[in-house]
């Protein structure tokens, strides 16, 4: 797979496969954080779009500060935060929000109820194709703003830094989001696959 | 930084600890009573061990392919660009 610095060569050399190239690379995640924010799919469709659009209009603008990947998020991102209705503060940690059930500990903070085994099970009872499709839809039951960090950081495996900076959110805050949102997705494995031992 | 207590971690404090030991965030004293909580305890190793399969099966998940309607779409967005119109 070509590498995105080449992509952007051979996009301003006018070559229109390396665009699809791109889009095939990117718009799936694009259309999955466009909806958190915005109310329906139609509408993070047109985002996306508007999205594409701007990197395209912005190729010869574009000084290469960040990476091709960052900088196109951020746009996406600031398009569907203009676009969406939705409330998207950027201080997520008010609410203190354990990783874990505390029911599921004693009165001493020990497990009282210890995590199921569910890692085994996984690739034995689901066969390849239809997990992805029931880890996207597990992912999409989190709340918007983990659902964000979780797509960023452990699907499209981007740094920390790269993260915060197309979320535009601070380190703290970016932490945060992730605990929840791995630790809620961990909760949601051990649901769907648990229970047998 | 989480108020850390001045002895052994219990149960429920270490699950709240793991993102932060997964990222490399903890101070040498807290990585030492949590790995020290770990070697005790099977129940929260398990735990961890989970964390790691939990984001192991998120990066699993690859692009899906364009259909060929979409291609063209997109081909055709490019060309409108190109030419001016977008």
């Amino acid at each position: 797979m070509a590498a995105d610095g080449e992509l952007l060569l051979r996009l301003r050399s006018g070559d229109e496969r390396a665009f699809v190239s791109l889009v095939e690379r990117y718009q799936e995640q694009m259309l999955r954080l466009a909806a958190s924010f915005v109310p329906s799919r139609a509408v993070a469709e047109e985002v996306v779009q508007d999205t594409w659009l701007a990197l395209l209009r912005g190729l010869d603008a574009f000084e290469g500060r960040s990476s091709l990947r960052t900088w196109l998020f951020r746009i996406l991102v600031n398009q569907a935060r203009t676009t969406g209705t939705r409330e998207h503060r950027s201080v997520p940690v008010a609410d203190p929000e354990p990783a874990v059930d505390p029911a599921r500990f004693d009165t001493s903070g020990s497990w009282a109820d210890p995590p199921e085994h569910w890692i085994e099970a996984v690739e034995g009872r689901v066969e390849a194709g239809k997990l992805a499709d029931r880890i996207r839809e597990l992912m999409d039951e989190l709340p918007a703003r983990q659902r964000e960090v979780v797509i960023l950081r452990d699907v499209e495996e981007m740094s920390s830094e790269e993260v915060c900076s197309v979320l535009a959110i601070s380190h703290g805050n970016q932490r945060v989001l992730l605990h929840r949102g791995r630790s809620r997705l961990r909760q949601l494995f051990e649901d769907e696959f648990g229970g047998v031992r | 930084m989480r108020l850390l207590p001045r002895r052994d971690l219990v149960c429920r404090q270490a699950v709240e600890l793991v993102t932060d030991y997964l990222e490399g965030a903890l101070s040498r004293r807290a990585r030492q009573l949590f790995e020290a909580h770990l070697a005790g305890c099977p129940h929260c190793t398990e735990y961890l061990a989970q964390m790691r399969e939990t984001i192991r099966l998120a990066g699993r998940l690859e692009p899906e392919d364009l259909t060929p309607e979409q291609r063209d779409e997109f081909v055709e967005l490019y060309r409108r660009w190109r030419s001016g119109q977008e």
